[in-house]
């Protein structure tokens, strides 16, 4: 096996290690090199002899991405997270409410477990069918360890004892508007279903404040189908300002990861008793949304 | 595997089993071929002949298609049968590969029921399953065929192993193996060969797939399992391991040329109109989207385990250049 801390040459596309590197040096290393070995350890099982696991995962990749994404994470949204403890080892489902129009909550809670968790943990977030479509973000993605949305992705993870964030609600969920903000969407229960046949405890994480940070007044179907989008929305920036108007406001985050949930029962059971078990997973999440809401003085605080 | 007729191996004393490969000229029929022929009676089906064979083994310059095929059929007792003649030369025209490749397979298939012959063994390859932005990492055996959706000149690989799948239904007293492996590499020539014996590899901007590579030596010797072993059903092939395509092309010491895909793809489509390339644009979409295979299942019943590690490989790939050793191996040119 490889040492995955060995420098690799360029271990993406040129252009976007090129990138890495000068945002990364930009930023600095903080001088938390200890815990960021504890980082690339946790990403070091299951690689081949070149430093990549059978998904793409480069922990050489994720080196590069540290410094960035601990700079949104601990600087840009102030991050605020509880309840990292209880987490157990092992194969672990998160499900988390989406939201914030871009997939960022996903980066957030997987930085979360990277910085907070002791020992850290790689977190595999399920991504949506759009994204292998789109060049860079789909690289990007695959390197830092994201998966594509599948149920034999995910069966295939949690089999290796990893750790995979789903978002029940899907698009449904993140492309939600300003009037809707916070209130959780219908879960899919395959999920669900998946963390019987697995057997892996489910841990539910509420994320507060991402939905002012990217506020959609609207959405226009039009143009999501032209585009070939799953959802495109309307907010103050964003057409207007272009791409930059997708920029998320630098509002503060809050995460609060739950108490570990688990369910036992046969898979393959009718659609109405999952579909109460998924309900509870998201009554519970709802529930911690609401809480972390009320104890909020607002998504500005600093 | 089935007693084979009474004849006895040299020295031995265990029974043979008389095995028909088909395109037993080709790189992995004449690899297979040397595997087998000490422990089994060979007969070959090739329309090229075969130069340089070993003594033992007879060889019928037939065109599969042809009837004086059966002959081979009836007049021996045939115990497998190894089809490995499929044209994946997508530069012939639609026609002429649906007709060697579709019809030419199903001739033979109806001459192994005929004739009782035990086992029929298909190499198809793991291409079929196509290359998709919304494909799980590593697909099963029974993932649906969807690789000629995008590419109708994939049409005819996909339509014959969706023939053996019937045959397979259709004769449950017969061994019908389908084999599937990821792209093959060595010394054969086919699609990922010449690919990667580009001087500079184009590739497409902002993708970096990650791809199977299998050393044709691996894959003589699942077939040669799948020949050998009491199994049937549908099985993929991969090699020791996966990587992206920038490492492997880096590996192999070659540059790549990363592309935006429309600017790809235009030019693709023009080479290929003009003639001067063998790759048809839609197989852009394996240079961008995953299409890897879950081998556990060739791993558990067929007891297939690749012997080459990814570097070996790699260093495999590297050291011999296939294009010279192609040319001085098939002097008629094919």
């Amino acid at each position: 096996m490889a040492d995955p801390a060995a420098p690799q040459g360029p271990v993406a596309s040129q252009a976007l290690d090129l990138w890495l590197d000068e945002v990364g040096g930009w930023l600095g290393d903080w001088g938390d090199t200890a815990w960021e070995e504890r980082i690339l350890a946790a990403a070091a099982h299951n690689l081949n002899e070149f430093g990549y696991d059978p998904f793409g995962m480069s922990p050489a990749f994720i080196r590069k991405v540290i410094p960035l994404v601990r700079f949104l994470y601990r600087v840009y949204f102030r991050v605020e997270t509880r309840g990292t403890r209880e987490i157990p080892q092992g194969r672990v489902m998160f499900v988390g409410n989406h939201g914030g129009q871009i997939p960022i909550d996903g980066l957030l809670v997987a930085t979360a477990m990277a910085l907070e968790a002791d020992p850290p943990r790689i977190v595999r977030s399920m991504v949506e069918r759009w994204v292998p479509t789109l060049p860079f973000v789909s690289l990007f993605m695959a390197r830092c360890g994201q998966v594509l949305g599948d149920p034999a992705n995910s069966r295939h993870l949690l089999d290796q004892e990893e750790a995979i964030l789903v978002f029940p609600e899907g698009v449904r969920g993140i492309s939600k508007t300003w009037r809707e903000r916070y209130r959780l969407q219908e879960f899919g229960s395959g999920f669900l279903r998946l963390a019987l046949e697995t057997r892996t405890p489910i841990v539910p994480v509420a994320i507060l404040g991402l939905e002012e940070a990217v506020p959609a007044l609207t959405r226009s179907r039009t143009l999501a189908r032209v585009l070939g989008a799953p959802s495109f929305p309307i907010t103050p920036t964003f057409p207007w300002l272009l791409p930059l108007g997708l920029l998320p406001y630098p509002v503060k985050v809050r995460i609060v990861f739950g108490e570990p949930l688990r369910f036992r029962g046969d898979p393959d059971e009718e659609d109405e008793i999952v579909d109460r078990k998924a309900a509870q997973v998201r009554d519970t999440i709802q529930a911690m949304l609401d809480e972390a809401r009320a104890r909020r003085g607002g998504p500005w605080d600093r | 595997m089935r007693p084979g007729p009474a004849a006895a191996a040299p020295g031995t004393g265990e029974p043979v089993a008389r095995i028909v490969i088909t395109g037993i000229s080709g790189r992995l029929g004449r690899l297979l071929a040397q595997r087998l022929h000490q422990d089994h009676e060979i007969l070959g089906l090739d329309r090229r002949g075969m130069v340089r064979k070993p003594r033992d083994i007879e060889v019928f310059a037939y065109d599969i298609r042809r009837k004086k095929c059966e002959g081979v059929f009836r007049n021996r007792r045939v115990d497998v049968l190894v089809h490995l003649n499929i044209m994946h030369d997508f530069r012939r025209p639609q026609h002429e590969l649906h007709s060697w490749n579709v019809i030419g397979t199903q001739r033979l298939l109806d001459y192994a029921a005929r004739y009782d012959v035990g086992k029929v063994v298909f190499l198809s390859t793991a291409n079929v399953y196509g290359a998709r932005p919304d494909n799980p990492q590593f697909l099963a055996e029974d993932s649906p065929l969807m690789g000629g959706e995008r590419f109708s000149e994939m049409g005819s690989l996909v339509a014959v192993d969706m023939l053996l799948s019937t045959f397979f239904w259709r004769r449950p007293d017969l061994e019908t193996v389908v084999l599937r492996p990821a792209h093959i590499v060595g010394s054969v020539r086919n699609g990922p060969s010449l690919y990667l014996s580009m001087p500079v590899i184009p590739t497409v901007m902002g993708f970096d797939p990650v791809l199977q590579i299998v050393h044709e030596e691996d894959v003589v010797e699942a077939l040669a399992l799948a020949a050998n072993a009491p199994v049937r059903g549908v099985f993929n092939v991969a090699g020791a391991g996966a990587l992206p395509l920038s490492v492997l092309i880096r590996t192999l010491g070659r540059r790549s040329l990363p592309l935006p895909y429309p600017v790809l793809k235009a030019l693709l489509t023009r080479a290929w109109e003009m003639g001067v390339t063998e790759m048809p644009a839609p197989e852009l979409d394996f240079l961008r989207y995953p299409c890897l295979v879950d081998d556990r299942r060739a791993r558990a019943e067929l007891g297939y385990r690749p012997r080459r590690s990814l570097r070996e490989t790699l260093d495999l790939i590297r050291s011999g250049d296939p294009y010279a050793e192609r040319l001085s191996r098939h002097p008629d040119g094919r």
